[in-house]
């Protein structure tokens, strides 16, 4: 059922693909395939899908940790943000100055940028209380503007005529490629590295234990001695980490540079992403590439077929509703006919 | 995993082959690339119909795509080299933010030519343009002048650019040339379409004092504010009137059909240059839309005037003597601003309120 | 001194309008999260609400047909939502954000025809003598109706569900489904009633937008609203009159910073910009000290799913 359960869902998405497709006057076929087949059908498509859906997986691993301790953490938006702000910041003031060891230390600035805007959520919930759902989530907009800032101000090009976007990073500063004839870069290396150490750190370690019971039982946990403080700082600061790498990745891969429009919303997709692999690291891999799809799959259908952006939102949606809607025949048996008895409830 | 998707990868390219062989055209393949989506009936509404003025006139030779609502980062270079590979032959990307994703697609591509709008990097096969924009907001600011009786101008700005800092520029020069008591005031909503935030500029600035109002934003919110309060305004990219009739005086209109209908022109006999098109009244990449009738009729004859001289060349909306904010003659009586200062515009002339956020 | 005087009144005004999307649409999600369940889609059900609310008018020319249909436009998103949570026990914080998504899709698609139309205006209160008063005489004496109904929606969802019977028993059924349902609560059937009243609301919070805010539709004309407004049901620690406060915090400083901006105030807009967020953040975290006060109020079976025979 685990393995049938996607493949109905994708079924049930084609069949009524097929009908909105076919209902807003265009060609269903044509459609379908421009969604699904065309991006996979070259080397370098199946490089852009790994390249989209590369920030989306690393993020997502990290908020899947947090998810399971019950650490709401929304704020992947802005610790991306924060990731490119500190790493692609080194890159420019490192500018003509730089060596070998000029990314690894950004990569190292991105992570700890990130970690550092989910410390504030972390400190405010645990000192104070606060809910960590707003804080990180206004933050987010927080880490917008201030990056709006920066590309107005202080990180501009300055032989840029005055445009917000910063130098174009040099060749140290960039994420080396990996597969020639792709956009495939080292980040994509850095998500499967995170899908593994997120499966080691759930599975295998004491803190994931602890992870997962926090989540189920807090209570229990409370007996158990676990410390429920550690626990939130240990997932806001990785999921943190993890989000700013992205953010890195971005700018110092496919962009390039640092401008005002670095994530056309990661952070919230990501959210989708860490259910839709039901919060395991390898699930989050293979649905990170799935949404992928349906954005790419999308763009290719726009120039395929000039079918509107819009039907390839409603596509979208309804592909997560049939994953979801199907997801019950998993978690349940069904049982036709049967009636519940009242009394049993008592079970 | 692998074993599959590579599987997966193979049947599907023989499933592409079938459907791509059908497909074989005679007619040159044009890409447009959109920002925003098409019905913002603003920026990316105007550049659309510049594509249907292209397959009006040359219908019968070129096929056009586009692409909205691209965002301008990892995504925008994508789209541009999918469009390269699937047999477009000459592409326009209309946002600056898509000038590096251009060039990137532009060097693995040399066959294709593609047309950067408001950038400033160019290649063999990528040429920019713009439209002088700011030439538009010399003639409104000389209307606002005259019509403002409060002397305070609200002028909601979307990012603090050159492309608008020097329209709030030429729209301030023109407007203290009839009215020096006037001054201008911007408020800056750091988006280029978002009607909530527009409709609550346009309030504060008029809760301020303002009676008129400017803007460089896309949306019709800021019209409807006007009417609604009785004021007037000036619409942006494209004519607003219907949104407003009794407030909106008139608009700057982008008109990117004759340029859009010369490139792809040249593209098909074999002209096509790289270059830099930076053209105004007189090139036709820019109109103002029809002047509201209650407008008094020496008002609309000075403004015709000046739109008239600025297109024959007699008049410069940077035309010295210019002073900045702290009095300063920035350009002096006698000369006009070089390309290169408009370009790179990032401080206000005397009589805008603020400073430019940097 | 006086002239920042004189714009208090405007400021006060212009707040009220303005935090009233925001208050729809929180109280609205508040009801649904006091049942136990957790909707994020509120963004896209304020989208549906307001392209269908826009059409209605737009062919119609009323407004009330409108923001009827945009209520029930909301209310038939959140169905689905209901269908696919509360039916196929499907994971509530997924779904929600797919809605989102499907949200703004649809409306864009439905949208399309009515781009660049506009529509005739919601009058506004005008009583002489009252209207003008001094400072709060446009802010209380001229907005018009929907302000009005959604001050009126505060005390009507807090006598709901502190001072009625079937509010008592919704907020039950948000603290322990399992208790509620064997005393015999229909626990799937309130709560989907508690999520189409979440629709509703977001749908009426979405057409105040494109019928009234700024008469008009435009793709993703709620930008992002919908977020601050479930924040806002945090904010608030699930309290309607809290909720309030919040809308009004927000509203006024996202207003008061376009005021600092006009008046030439050397400050960064993008700086200026984040002051909503976090004065919303600030005032939280001065309010949420007493832990006791937020653990009282959080619906104890948020998000969790209900299965009658588990």
């Amino acid at each position: 059922m685990v393995y049938a359960t996607p493949l109905l869902a994708v079924a049930l998405t084609l069949v009524s693909g097929f009908v909105l497709f076919w209902t807003m006057g265009f060609d269903p076929v044509k459609a379908l395939h421009a969604f699904f087949i065309e991006p996979v059908s070259s080397v370098r498509g199946v490089g852009e899908l790994a390249v989209k859906a590369t920030p989306l997986v690393l993020c997502a691993i990290g908020l899947a940790i947090g998810f399971r301790a019950n650490v709401w953490n929304i704020g992947a938006e802005g610790q991306l943000t924060l990731g490119a702000i500190t790493g692609g910041g080194l890159a420019l003031a490192f500018y003509g100055d730089g060596g070998w060891w000029l990314l690894p230390l950004m990569v190292v600035a991105g992570m700890a940028g990130g970690a550092l805007w989910a410390a504030i959520p972390a400190f405010l919930r645990i000192r104070f209380n606060a809910s960590e759902i707003l804080t990180s989530l206004m933050l987010n907009y927080v880490a917008l503007h201030l990056l709006n800032y920066l590309m107005h101000g202080p990180y501009r090009d300055p032989e840029g005529f005055a445009f917000p976007e910063s130098r174009l990073f040099e060749a140290d500063a960039v994420m080396p490629l990996l597969i020639a004839g792709t956009r495939v870069h080292l980040g994509s290396l850095f998500a499967l590295l995170a899908v593994a150490g997120g499966w080691l750190l759930m599975a295998r370690t004491f803190i994931g234990f602890q992870i997962k019971v926090i989540g189920l039982t807090p209570t229990a946990a409370g007996y158990a001695g676990f410390n429920q403080k550690k626990i939130i700082w240990l997932t806001l600061l990785l999921s943190g980490a993890l989000a700013g790498l992205a953010g890195l990745g971005e700018v110092a891969g496919p962009i390039g540079q640092l401008n005002p429009t670095i994530s056309p919303g990661y952070g919230y997709t990501a959210i989708i992403v860490a259910f839709l692999g039901r919060l395991h690291p390898v699930g989050i891999l293979l649905a990170g590439f799935l949404m992928a799809l349906s954005f790419i799959g999308g763009e290719a259908a726009q120039i395929a077929l000039g079918l509107p952006k819009a039907i390839t939102g409603v596509f979208q949606g309804m592909l997560l509703f049939f994953l979801l809607a199907t997801d019950v025949l998993i978690r349940y048996r069904v049982r036709f006919g049967a009636k519940s008895i009242a009394g049993r409830a008592a079970a | 995993m692998g074993k599959t998707l590579m599987g997966l990868a193979a049947g599907a390219a023989v499933l592409a082959l079938g459907v791509g062989a059908a497909d074989a055209q005679d007619k040159m393949k044009v890409g447009f690339v959109y920002v925003g989506p098409v019905s913002d009936h603003g920026y990316s509404y105007q550049h659309d119909q510049g594509r249907l003025a292209v397959e009006k006139e040359l219908g019968d030779k070129v096929t056009t795509t586009f692409v909205e609502n691209v965002p301008e980062g990892a995504d925008a270079e994508r789209v541009i080299e999918q469009l390269a590979s699937s047999g477009h032959k000459l592409i326009f990307t209309t946002s600056f933010g898509f000038m590096n994703p251009t060039l990137k697609v532009a060097q693995r591509h040399p066959d294709v030519k593609f047309e950067h709008a408001t950038g400033y990097k160019r290649a063999a096969n990528v040429a920019t343009y713009s439209a002088r924009f700011y030439e538009g907001r010399t003639v409104i600011g000389q209307i606002a002048g005259k019509m403002t009786k409060s002397n305070i101008i609200g002028y909601i700005g979307s990012f603090p650019i050159p492309e608008v800092v020097s329209g709030i520029n030429a729209f301030t020069l023109a407007m203290r040339e009839v009215n020096p008591k006037a001054e201008v005031r911007v408020v800056w909503v750091n988006s280029w379409y978002d009607p909530g935030k527009e409709a609550e500029a346009a309030k504060a600035l008029i809760d301020q004092g303002a009676d008129v109002i400017s803007l460089h934003t896309d949306s019709p919110a800021a019209i409807q504010v006007a009417q609604e309060r009785g004021l007037y305004v000036f619409g942006q990219s494209s004519d607003m009137t219907r949104f407003g009739p009794k407030a909106h005086l008139t608009a700057i209109v982008d008109d990117w059909r004759s340029y859009y209908v010369d490139r792809v022109k040249a593209a098909l006999d074999g002209t096509w240059k790289s270059q830099d098109t930076w053209g105004g009244f007189k090139d036709h990449m820019l109109f103002l839309a029809p002047y509201n009738p209650a407008l008094p009729a020496d008002i609309v004859a000075a403004a015709e005037k000046t739109r008239t001289d600025i297109m024959e060349g007699k008049r410069h909306s940077f035309q010295g003597p210019v002073k900045d904010q702290s009095g300063k003659v920035v350009i002096p009586e006698g000369k006009s601003a070089t390309d290169e200062q408009i370009l790179k515009m990032d401080w206000y002339v005397e009589g805008v309120q603020g400073k430019v956020p940097k | 001194m006086s002239a920042d005087l004189a714009l208090l009144g405007p400021i006060l005004a212009a707040m009220l309008a303005a935090a009233t999307p925001l208050l729809f649409a929180a109280l609205g999600e508040l009801v649904v999260e006091k049942s136990g369940v957790l909707n994020l889609g509120v963004e896209g059900m304020m989208l549906v609400g307001a392209v269908c609310g826009f059409a209605v008018t737009a062919q119609t020319g009323s407004s009330t047909l409108g923001f009827a249909m945009g209520a029930a436009a909301g209310a038939g998103m959140a169905a689905l939502f209901g269908v696919l949570t509360l039916l196929l026990l499907a994971n509530q914080v997924a779904t929600g954000l797919a809605l989102t998504l499907f949200g703004v899709g649809l409306s864009a698609l439905i949208g399309q025809g009515f781009v660049g139309i506009p529509i005739p205006d919601v009058p506004e209160l005008n009583i002489p003598g009252l209207t003008d008063l001094p400072v709060i005489g446009k802010a209380l004496f001229g907005q018009d109706a929907l302000v009005y109904l959604g001050l009126a929606m505060v005390p009507a969802v807090h006598w709901f569900l502190y001072g009625s019977r079937r509010g008592l028993i919704l907020r039950a059924v948000g603290e322990n489904h399992a208790a509620a349902h064997a005393l015999g609560y229909k626990v799937v059937r309130i709560r989907f009633l508690a999520v189409l009243f979440g629709g509703a609301m977001s749908g009426i919070a979405g057409a105040y937008l494109s019928l009234d805010y700024t008469p008009m539709w435009a793709e993703g004309i709620t930008a992002g609203r919908g977020w601050i407004a479930l924040a806002l049901v945090v904010f608030a620690t699930w309290k309607p009159g809290r909720v309030l406060l919040g809308a009004w915090l927000f509203g006024g400083v996202t207003i008061a910073q376009l005021h600092v901006q006009g008046l030439g105030i050397d400050i960064p807009s993008q700086l200026l910009s984040m002051l909503p967020y976090l004065a919303t953040v600030v005032v939280l975290v001065l309010i949420s000290r007493d832990v006791t006060r937020i653990r009282l109020n959080a619906p104890a079976s948020l998000g969790k799913i209900f299965h009658p025979d588990a």
